[in-house]
């Protein structure tokens, strides 16, 4: 749900990144706020366990620049990717503008890329979203790994819409920004649309 | 989409700019803000030096959906106030209208009994706004309005610019 205040002149975005548990949601904010130049930027807020994994959400405010006379801001959400955190992802799910479904590539972590996939279908439905409608990209993570697999593959069986796909390490950067602009370039278009 | 956007004009955002700079004086408390249950901030009265009101708005809103999943859990239509108390200050949380969250923060001057009794009466009036403001946004849905929304012009230059650096 954007949020668009004539009277501050802003829009606000609410972006939420989705995947299996340590495939590196945590890491692709982590590489934005540290990337971001302090103006454009709010605080990292990261409700971690003890052990770093996401307990409940981490969350960062970016201030992209101004469209027509308007100050975009985008709010990036991760979600617990741990299965039993399935009630919190629901709560972080509403009001969502645009989803980033962050894939590990590792061979042995392709099921729980698959089932996280369906959760997130599976959720959206439940807030009263289509997967197929919402702006929605996807990102192949951990790019780097000797036992990632081949891409072709990946792609045939996370694909769900033809929605834009990147290759990623989080880790040192690449493709970090690439699937931000991707998803916040879908989400402004919508509201183009609107 | 699951909820319509929600949208805020010039004189309804002035309206509740007023009613929270009234909760805040009458209340004698810090801050009011008031967020959207999605966690974006609406307006917000008082001194927000050193206070980080996007964090702040998020992390009230996640307080309050965490909040709300344990009502349905138990069975409750939702737990309509939250109230947290601190060494020096208070937050009070309370929805309004089912749709926006009303924040209070609150010292020693002033009570959690004068903060209850002035929220109800801000909330009842913050309804009555959100109301209008509702209404005005569906009507401008369905109008020809639309295509007078600045975004129906967005290019793929303004938005290409917006990554430029």
């Amino acid at each position: 749900m954007t949020f668009i205040n004539y009277a501050a002149r802003e829009i606000n975005c609410k972006i939420v990144y989705y995947g299996p548990g340590l495939c590196g949601k945590t890491t692709n904010l982590q590489w934005i706020y540290d990337k971001t130049n302090p103006q454009a930027k709010g605080k990292l807020i990261s409700l971690a366990t003890e052990t770093d994994r996401t307990l409940f959400f981490d969350f960062l405010p970016l201030d992209l620049g101004t469209v027509r006379g308007f100050k975009t801001r985008f709010h990036l959400y991760t979600v617990p990717g741990q299965v039993f955190y399935d009630a919190s992802r629901k709560l972080i799910l509403k009001g969502v503008d645009g989803v980033v479904f962050v894939a590990d590539s590792q061979e042995a972590r392709m099921e729980a890329n698959v089932e996280s996939l369906a959760n997130l279908d599976k959720n959206l439905k439940e807030q009263g979203y289509e997967l197929k409608s919402v702006p929605y990209v996807l990102q192949f993570n951990k790019r780097d790994l000797p036992t990632a697999l081949p891409p072709d593959e990946m792609y045939r069986q996370l694909n769900f819409k033809g929605e834009p796909t990147f290759e990623a390490v989080a880790m040192s950067g690449t493709g970090v920004f690439d699937t931000l602009k991707a998803v916040a370039k879908l989400v402004l278009t919508e509201l183009k649309k609107k | 989409m699951a909820a319509p956007d929600l949208v805020m004009y010039e004189e309804e955002y002035q309206q509740i700019k007023d009613i929270l700079h009234r909760l805040q004086v009458d209340s004698n408390s810090k801050i009011v803000f008031l967020v959207d249950k999605n966690g974006q901030q609406i307006a917000v009265q008082g001194d927000m030096r050193g206070v980080d009101a996007t964090s702040l708005a998020s992390l009230t809103a996640g307080n309050v959906a965490a909040t709300d999943g344990l009502a349905k859990l138990i069975g409750e239509k939702e737990f309509s106030i939250l109230f947290h108390e601190g060494e020096r200050d208070n937050i009070h949380i309370s929805l309004v209208a089912q749709r926006v969250i009303l924040v209070v923060i609150f010292d020693e001057k002033s009570s959690l009994g004068l903060v209850r009794l002035r929220v109800k009466k801000a909330s009842q009036e913050l309804e009555r706004t959100f109301e209008v403001l509702l209404r005005k946004s569906e009507a401008d849905r369905g109008s020809m309005n639309r295509f007078d929304s600045p975004f129906a012009e967005i290019t793929d230059e303004d938005i290409d610019s917006l990554f430029s650096e």
